[in-house]
């Protein structure tokens, strides 16, 4: 029997979602066993144009060139999935969307900006092709990469949990950050899967998953006002690693404008 | 019910020891994190001694006092709920054979657990639970195992929250059923009675003292005290009808404007027994784990059903907890769902009040 054919992708990132795979460990044996691999650049596959049955793509659009890449990532794929925050929402890079300075921004921090080609936005795969399954996070974990994979392996369409983090939180019998410390806490409105990593260790989500499947952002970012903290950092809390992701986008946005009423 | 007689605090160890003795492992309150938590307990020493909780809609804070106590608080997010009914657990694994499948049930672990420090809303909620999980003709072996050898020791609440409104509930403060020891906290020590025979034979392996009427009368003062001092209030015991008629109040909409769906209030309410169950197959393709988890009404899987989830907005899903608990609650288990242990009003982070939802409701 054919195994199934795999390629991971990078466009505009850090490399941290492929390290979902690479840290894997003994799974990674499993895979490798179960799939056959023919491009992972950061593994050492290199054969960016195969044709496959699941393309794991990581990163933002960030350049003219990655628009006709991402196109036929997409034509030889039959299954397409995006890994992170980057290629799922337009991750980190994605604050310079709508920037006005964004232009002598370059030319402020690179010596030879010339080199410099970018389009003026950072955009999310699905903005430009299609895109079969989305994993949020920033990065995104092995268990979820391992466990949609094991699930595409096995013909299904693999379960993505988008309630919110606080479900999760409780679940593991965290003290909630909001109600014993007043500390503004992204996770209500904030799609699982990280575990719930931040609160776990005391310390408020920072919405690195993006928004769950309905976020009352609205009330989130009043409350956080009502709290004491300022207009500016409520914007914050919202743009910032899934800053293109509704209504974070549109939350944030409003606070950021009326942070001087 | 057979006399009190009076523990001293210095005696309190032996009560943990004579658990431990008897097999238990002996679950107990400890504060951490600004809040009450329930673990495993070795030493009298690390129970809440002088700790002092504060809780309000949407805040919890615990304080180190001056005063002498361990059980001078109300309670914290969770107690009984989770050493019951798992927050996360395998049920199965199914393995592929060559000619088909094996399915093996995976058994929770077997040891018994005593917990010292169970609040009378508690019980109250305990009562409900044991009714969903065991009282069908297909009782929950997962539950049912971990219920059959837990031994309850009930401390009478003497300090309830302004969060709590357990006496309009009709559940509390007083613990007065379906304990195996109860607690009755005073300056020096407690009023102590047995509920149960298992209860009766602890306490005959404990060096107690005789009760005299001056602790009985103060340990029924504290009790009577934590009840009038209550400030909230559920405005009736049945509401069925009253919200059953209120389905499109205007109310719903208001709430949902402050309700962050988080799910919250679900975690942390006693009697919530809502559940999903999840499968994880294996990378190699050799099997598959099949898992149960806590589950909320206000995620989106709770009211999806194929193509169609019902209830996509918030005002709805707030609507659905709202009326199971206090309405529906009713026709399912001859009582509402609420015990008045005021968590979902402590834990929801933007505070939002059930017994102020439901007095707006009813106007």
């Amino acid at each position: 029997m054919n195994r199934p054919r795999i390629a991971v992708h990078k466009f505009a990132s850090c490399d941290g979602c492929q390290l979902a795979f690479l840290n894997a460990g003994e799974a990674l044996l499993t895979l490798a066993q179960r799939v056959e691999i023919l491009h992972f650049a950061e593994a050492g596959w290199i054969d960016p144009f195969a044709e496959v049955d699941v393309a794991f793509v990581e990163g933002s659009i960030s350049t003219q060139h990655d628009i006709e890449r991402i196109r036929v990532v997409r034509e030889s794929a039959k299954f397409l999935v995006t890994i992170g925050a980057c290629a799922t929402a337009g991750g980190l890079q994605a604050l310079r969307n709508g920037v006005k300075e964004a232009a002598s921004w370059v030319a402020d921090i690179y010596a030879s900006p010339e080199y410099i080609e970018c389009l003026p936005e950072s955009r999310p795969v699905s903005a430009h092709v299609k895109v079969d399954l989305e994993l949020w996070g920033c990065p995104v974990t092995t268990e979820q990469v391992l466990a949609a994979t094991a699930s595409l392996l096995n013909g299904v369409m693999p379960v993505n949990p988008d309630e919110p983090v606080c479900v999760e939180c409780k679940r593991r019998g965290h003290a909630c950050v909001l109600v014993t410390q007043n500390a503004p806490c992204m996770g209500p409105v904030t799609r699982t899967g990280c575990g719930a990593l931040c609160p776990g260790v005391g310390r408020a989500c920072y919405g690195c998953f993006g928004p769950a499947e309905l976020p009352n952002a609205a009330s989130m970012a009043k409350h956080f006002e009502q709290a004491g903290l300022a207009r500016r950092d409520v914007a914050r809390r919202f743009l910032f690693i899934t800053s293109t992701a509704q209504p974070f986008a549109d939350i944030g946005q409003q606070y950021r404008d009326k942070e001087h009423d | 019910m057979p006399p009190s007689r009076f523990l001293p605090h210095s005696a309190l160890q032996s009560l943990i020891d004579v658990l431990a003795a008897s097999g238990y492992a002996v679950i107990a309150p400890q504060a951490r994190e600004g809040r009450i938590v329930y673990e495993e307990t070795f030493q009298t020493a690390e129970l809440p001694w002088g700790i002092t909780l504060a809780q309000a809609a949407g805040n919890s804070r615990t304080t180190k006092g001056t005063h002498k106590q361990a059980f001078a608080w109300a309670n914290g997010p969770q107690a009984l709920k989770p050493l019951l009914f798992a927050p996360r657990e395998p049920l199965w694994r199914i393995t592929r054979q060559t000619d088909g499948y094996a399915v093996e049930a995976i058994e929770p672990p077997g040891r018994p657990l005593a917990v010292i420090g169970v609040r009378a809303c508690d019980l109250a909620a305990l009562r409900i639970q044991d009714r969903h999980f065991l009282g069908g003709p297909c009782p929950d072996p997962h539950y049912g195992g971990r219920r059959e050898g837990m031994l309850l020791v009930a401390v009478n609440c003497t300090h309830p929250a302004a969060t709590c409104f357990c006496a309009s509930t009709g559940d509390g403060p007083e613990a007065t059923a379906d304990f195996d020891i109860a607690l009755t906290e005073l300056e020096d020590g407690f009023v102590i009675q047995a509920g149960s025979p298992e209860g009766e034979e602890i306490l005959a392996a404990l060096p107690l003292q005789e009760a005299q009427a001056g602790k009985i009368e103060a340990a029924a003062a504290g009790i009577r005290r934590a009840a009038e001092s209550q400030t909230r209030a559920i405005p009736g015991q049945n509401l069925r009808d009253a919200l059953m008629a209120r389905l499109d109040h205007g109310r719903w909409q208001e709430v949902a404007e402050r309700c962050l769906a988080c799910g919250n209030c679900t975690m942390v309410c006693p009697t919530c027994f809502c559940h999903a169950e999840t499968e994880q197959p294996e990378l190699d393709g050799s099997g598959s784990l099949h898992s149960r988890e806590w589950d909320s009404c206000f995620g989106e899987r709770h009211g999806h059903i194929h193509g169609k989830q019902l209830r996509p907005e918030i005002s709805q899903r707030y609507r659905q907890w709202l009326t199971h608990k206090l309405a529906s609650w009713h026709d399912q288990f001859g009582r509402s769902g609420c015990v008045g242990c005021g968590r979902c009003i402590a834990w929801c982070p933007v505070g939002i009040d059930i017994t102020e939802e439901a007095a707006a409701l009813l106007k």
